[in-house]
């Protein structure tokens, strides 16, 4: 479980962290005196959308180190046998570094309002990451070719759940883009679909680490 | 009061102005009544299904204890039936009842009422929420009805035996309640994020984190641990069907089940029970840390006093959400370990004592030198208190291991979990509704039957689980469908048994008092005036009552103070709304 607590001391180091800041030298007992100054509306906060997308992240985050932790339980146990991963994995960790990189340029052209290059950027980005899927797909048939099944040992279903879940959780994203690329496509401003893309780019890139982590960690055990 | 402070510097004051346009109104009467995005009607939505499902938890309790009581009286209590009610009034109860009932309930209902928001910041996940945990639900009651009945694996769910033939509802139990309980996980993570982002940035003007009332900070902090917990629990779930339905082995070690080599090798049960109390631990916390925030509430406004130790109450919540999280082996002690962990991990859970401790404090001393009103959520939250002192009590005996290895598995430790994660818990639960009802449907809760309602069911719950301390110190093992002739366990033991299931008969009639109390004054209870408490905290300075959509009306209060100016000096009254102007 190590895995699990490092995350969960990082979560609580920024949760107490946060919590010192805003109640340090604070005496709720005091009223106070004057009115409350008025602020103009959106100076601090970030849109709850990305808040609750971060929070969402590190619900993710959870899941996928107590997948990890149990990866690590389950390997020390004797019947163990690593499985070759599939040279295509290298394949689709680029395609997945690209459509990346896509919605990045997807989401600096809609803050900038570049109508164009959003559109390219965001459809690219999308291609991509539907090929990727594939390209999973393809890796677990030619693992099944070769007779490494689901059930046949440990390594092979964790390395089919890892895989599994991870698409998953880009299908749901792909869920979001269809959302974000129909607006485009229907000529919805750069502007108003700003705040979707960004999401959609921040998650991905989520999921980018996510799997550099989970492919790192089967290749290296 | 006279002072201008730093704390309220401008950027910490959330612009929490949400203008109507954000407010989603419902056209059709299934949208305003069944599939609504108002956070008052989700929480009623939750807390209906919560006490429905309770219910029928609170049932198959008296059923166990039919059997227990009076061995083998009652035909249609098999064995295999008895280990089914074993299981499904943990499941329920633990996560059907009493998580959904706080977090869905009550987190829905308070917090945007009382930190001054019209709504939840994602009302249509927070309906999405609701529905998904109804579904959960059902899929859970379906395993009733389908062949083999409801799993008989103990709430625990451990394998190997929980997927092997001969325990009961292996056929199709097993796999419903692991999907049910996947779903009401992914219910759960789309509520718990709108209370989360909506404590955090739907604040009203004023309202600053250390002016939030208790409650909001209970289940503020229980809704993080749950969003970070409840993942083991969904990873435990997920590699368990894989084991159940596609060979994979995750859990499942090499066996022989029914003279046949079975085709699983190598899992280990144990990383399920890691998986698993890494979820079970904070579990607990999930229910008891709402309950600590609207207990330190209700004490406070029923004893016209400021709550003792505010900043300390709140550190006092995030420490014990933080260390929930390393003291899950002590579930664990029997299953075996280095000493060493054994060592840490009873460390670890005898200093969550400490946090908890200060809190218990805290509370007494709240009421020290109070104006205490004896109503009937002042009793319950009293109730709470003892109540919870003596679980806590016995919870430091268990944390011990050298102790713990004798006790385990028996009556003893059915009796600590039960006083201080069931009728602790309950018991605020009950305080709570008598009150907020009166904010929730503007009539008061009919005192007499509330009277009879804590008494009975307070006295009747030490009535039931005192004895239990006592039986399992004599040995008497949890779990025993019966306990046949065993020499150690002596005849009266047996007799003791016996009280305890018609005290525990008693408590189950009372709560049709409650639920008739409930349903009688909704329609002939004494009207409710907007704040009958004379309470500080904002939901009780609503236009309305009940607050309309929106909570407010035209405009959102700005909030000058904390929720605990009671009896101040030289006031008017013996309370200052969170919303009233200082006097300059």
């Amino acid at each position: 479980m190590t895995i699990t607590l490092i995350f969960m001391a990082g979560i609580m180091g920024v949760i107490v962290w946060w919590l010192v800041k805003q109640t340090i030298n604070v005496q709720p007992w005091i009223a106070d005196t004057g009115l409350i100054p008025d602020l103009d509306a959106d100076a601090i906060l970030q849109p709850r959308a990305k808040s609750g997308l971060l929070a969402f992240l590190a619900v993710v985050t959870s899941m996928f180190c107590l997948f990890m932790s149990a990866y690590a339980m389950r390997m020390s146990l004797g019947d163990w046998t690593p499985l070759p991963e599939p040279d295509v994995l290298w394949l689709n960790t680029g395609l997945l570094v690209l459509s990346s990189i896509s919605f990045q340029w997807a989401r600096q052209s809609a803050k900038h309002g570049r109508d164009v290059s959003l559109k390219r950027g965001l459809y690219l980005a999308g291609a991509l990451s539907v090929t990727f899927i594939f390209g999973q797909l393809f890796a677990w048939q030619q693992l099944a070719e070769d007779g490494y099944f689901l059930s046949s040992n440990p390594a092979n279903s964790f390395f089919y759940l890892f895989t599994a879940l991870h698409g998953l959780h880009l299908l749901g994203g792909l869920v979001a883009w269809i959302r974000a690329a129909f607006r485009v496509w229907s000529g919805v401003e750069a502007a108003k679909v700003s705040i979707s893309v960004e999401l959609c780019a921040v998650y991905w890139h989520f999921l980018l680490i996510v799997w550099l982590v989970l492919f790192g960690l089967m290749l290296s055990t | 009061m006279s002072t201008a402070t730093t704390h309220d510097e401008t950027s910490y004051v959330p612009p929490a102005e949400v203008g109507e346009m954000e407010l989603y109104h419902a056209k059709t009467w299934l949208g305003k009544y069944v599939f609504s995005q108002d956070a008052k009607v989700i929480a009623i939505q939750y807390a209906f299904t919560a006490i429905a499902i309770g219910m029928v938890a609170l049932v198959l309790s008296l059923l166990m204890r039919l059997q227990l009581g009076f061995p083998n009286a009652f035909s249609f209590i098999t064995p295999t039936a008895y280990y089914q009610y074993v299981t499904m009034h943990g499941m329920i109860m633990v996560v059907y009842l009493l998580t959904a009932l706080f977090l869905g309930g009550f987190g829905n209902y308070l917090i945007p009422v009382m930190v001054g928001a019209r709504d939840m910041v994602f009302p249509f996940l927070n309906m999405l929420s609701f529905w998904i945990y109804f579904l959960a639900v059902v899929v859970l009651v379906a395993s009733f009805f389908v062949p083999g009945g409801p799993s008989g694996a103990g709430w625990t769910l451990y394998p190997p035996q929980a997927i092997l033939e001969g325990t009961p509802g292996t056929e199709w139990g097993i796999i419903l309640m692991l999907i049910s309980l996947f779903m009401f996980i992914v219910g759960f993570t789309m509520g718990g994020l709108n209370y989360v982002i909506t404590v955090l940035q739907a604040r009203t003007r004023g309202m600053t984190l250390m002016r939030l009332p208790l409650t909001v900070w209970g289940i503020f902090i229980a809704t993080i641990l749950a969003l970070l917990a409840f993942p083991a629990l969904l990873v435990s779930c997920i590699m368990m069907l894989l084991d159940i339905l596609l060979g994979t082995s995750f859990f499942m070690p090499a066996l022989v089940s029914m003279g046949e080599q079975l085709e699983y090798g190598g899992g280990s049960p144990i990383l399920f029970q890691h998986l698993f109390w890494f979820f079970g631990h904070p579990e607990v916390y999930i229910v008891a840390l709402p309950a600590f925030g609207i207990v330190s509430d209700l004490l406070s406004v029923h004893a016209r006093k400021a709550i003792f130790g505010y900043r300390m109450m709140v550190w006092a919540i995030v420490a014990i959400g933080g260390l929930s999280f390393i003291v899950w082996a002590h579930h664990m002690y029997v299953s075996g370990m280095n000493p060493y962990f054994g060592f840490f991990f009873a460390t670890t859970t005898l200093i969550i004592a400490v946090p908890t401790a200060l809190k218990v404090y805290n509370w007494v001393l709240t009421l020290w030198r109070g104006n205490i009103h004896l109503t009937v959520p002042m009793y319950f939250a009293i109730g709470f208190i003892f109540t919870f002192v003596n679980g806590g009590l016995t919870g430091l005996f268990l944390g011990n291991v050298t102790v713990d290895l004798p006790l385990s598995d028996t009556m003893f430790v059915v009796a600590h979990f039960h006083m201080v994660m069931a009728v602790s818990p309950v018991l605020v639960v009950f305080g709570a509704i008598y009150h907020w009802y009166p904010k929730i449907t503007g009539r008061m809760l009919h005192d007499g039957m509330g009277m009879f309602h804590f008494w009975f069911t307070f006295i009747g719950s030490y009535a039931i689980y005192y004895p239990m301390h006592y039986l399992g110190f004599l040995g008497v093992p949890r779990r025993y469908f019966s306990l046949g002739n065993t020499d150690f366990i002596p005849a009266s033991a047996a007799s003791l048994n016996q009280a305890i299931s018609i005290a525990a008969i008693i408590v189950g009639i009372t709560q049709l008092v409650f639920i008739y109390n409930l349903v009688w004054s909704l329609f002939n209870g004494k009207k409710a005036s907007d704040n009958p408490w004379n309470a500080t905290t904002l939901e009780w300075q609503t236009a309305t009552t009940p607050p309309g959509h929106g909570n407010f009306g035209k405009e959102l209060p700005k909030v000058f103070r904390w929720a605990y100016d009671y009896s101040v000096p030289g006031a008017d009254k013996d309370f200052i709304p969170q919303n009233e102007p200082p006097r300059s």
